[in-house]
């Protein structure tokens, strides 16, 4: 098998989830040029490692490296959002999380709805972009942001009821 | 079952997360508790909100596919001319690549036969830029006579507009060597393909069945002497949802 079956062969296993990458990278990295620059290197880091990829699920696998090159980005580029912290133990990823009660999310504008995304810690805005989004498991987010499947429950709670208050508290202003 | 309990669980009910024991308990729960019901309907009305505005989806721009191939065929050439330990690794990233299209991914629930082959093969075709509908419209009394002697069945074609699946169009497809009819509807930035063809005579009726595959949720089932292939990159459980009305909505 030649360099460029080996080529064709990765593109037609990743190129479906241009789409999938670049959504994930543009939430991460909030601009779209910076998120053109970290796909590409993401896809190039794919290659790369194409040969640990054993088959199964492409996109969740190459959603993990675009994740691991936006981190990457924001370490060398703005070092202070790489290192939010979510401070779990202070909030108490162990006991029942608060659960946004009554909160009726009506006819709001997509300019607040990204508003309120962006302003998410980018621990709980990945979780919520990959699963709203792009539709993955638990478990697939668990294997793309490198966390236990509680966590990403958890995270996706505290990620929901953040939206749920934000956008009601804006909405009670207008 | 808790209020606390409940809670805890509450974003992976409404993510059909759960084992079916849990499921059973979590609705049991929600039947006799008010408050509880109104927490899942404020997680509902968020997701709602966030999967239906298509703005939010940042689609990739056409330039940046252009930019990627480049990019991959430049590295994959340095590589190929640096010494020979590079070289077995490519070698052997070749083989891997290879096996990955002689083996059905390697999910414990895919399926591996031709036909969910064919169908995530025509799904993908479909997204690909003027392949999508040879029909485009939202109007099922459009869409179901274009049929009309095109295939050799009447689709049934259901408008599900009401419930956050919009109708997009229909086109002629071709899946496991029949001509096939093909629906698409749209939930938010996702697709969903609905295939429909006759199922063969005496095959009864089958409940629907569950899969992914290549990254891509699909659910089959039996219905009327038709047999239905739902595919889409929509979650497990919306394309459940979706997979039952269409049941639902079919004499």
């Amino acid at each position: 098998m030649g360099a460029r079956s080996s080529s064709e062969a990765f593109e037609r296993a990743l190129l479906p989830h241009l789409d999938a990458a670049y959504n994930l990278a543009r939430w991460l990295t909030r601009n779209g040029d910076d998120a053109e620059d970290v796909v590409q290197e993401a896809f190039v880091r794919a290659l790369r490692f194409f040969g640990g990829f054993h088959g199964g699920n492409a996109r969740a696998w190459l959603l993990a490296i675009v994740r691991n090159a936006c981190y990457d980005w924001l370490r060398r580029n703005r070092p202070a959002e790489a290192h939010e912290e979510l401070d779990e133990e202070v909030h108490g990823a162990s006991e029942p999380s608060p659960t946004a009660e009554d909160l009726l999310v009506e006819r709001v504008d997509r300019v607040r709805l990204q508003r309120a995304l962006e302003e998410l810690p980018p621990a709980f805005r990945e979780v919520l972009i990959l699963r709203e989004f792009e539709g993955l498991s638990y478990k697939e987010i668990a294997e793309v942001a490198g966390v236990k499947i509680g966590t990403v429950m958890s995270r996706l709670a505290r990620a929901r009821d953040a939206l749920q208050r934000q956008l009601i508290a804006e909405g009670g202003k207008r | 079952m808790t209020c606390d309990g409940f809670r805890r669980f509450v974003d992976a009910h409404v993510d059909g997360e759960l084992d079916v024991v849990r499921q059973a308990e979590m609705e049991a729960h929600l039947r006799s508790c008010a408050a509880c019901s109104r927490v899942v309907a404020g997680r509902r009305s968020l997701g709602t909100a966030v999967r239906s505005s298509e703005e939010l989806y940042f689609r990739a721009p056409a330039r940046l596919e252009q930019r990627v191939r480049a990019a991959a065929r430049r590295s994959d050439r340095r590589r190929l001319v640096t010494p020979s330990r590079i070289g077995a690794a490519l070698a052997a990233a070749a083989v891997l690549a290879a096996a990955m299209f002689l083996w059905p991914p390697g999910s414990d629930r895919s399926w591996s036969d031709r036909t969910s082959q064919d169908v995530v093969s025509a799904h993908v075709r479909s997204l690909m830029p003027g392949h999508l509908t040879d029909v485009p419209s939202s109007e099922q009394h459009t869409v179901r006579p274009w049929f009309a002697g095109k295939v050799e069945f009447a689709p049934p074609v259901v408008d599900l507009a009401a419930d956050g699946f919009a109708l997009v169009g229909g086109r002629l497809d071709y899946v496991a060597g029949k001509r096939v009819a093909a629906l698409v509807y749209r939930q938010g930035a996702h697709l969903i393909n609905l295939f429909a063809w006759p199922a063969p005579p005496r095959a009864g009726e089958t409940a629907e069945s569950a899969s992914s595959r290549d990254g891509y949720n699909m659910i089959r089932w039996t219905r009327s002497g038709i047999e239905f292939w739902a595919i889409s990159d929509v979650n497990a459980a919306e394309l459940r949802r979706f997979a039952a009305l269409v049941r639902s909505r079919v004499p």
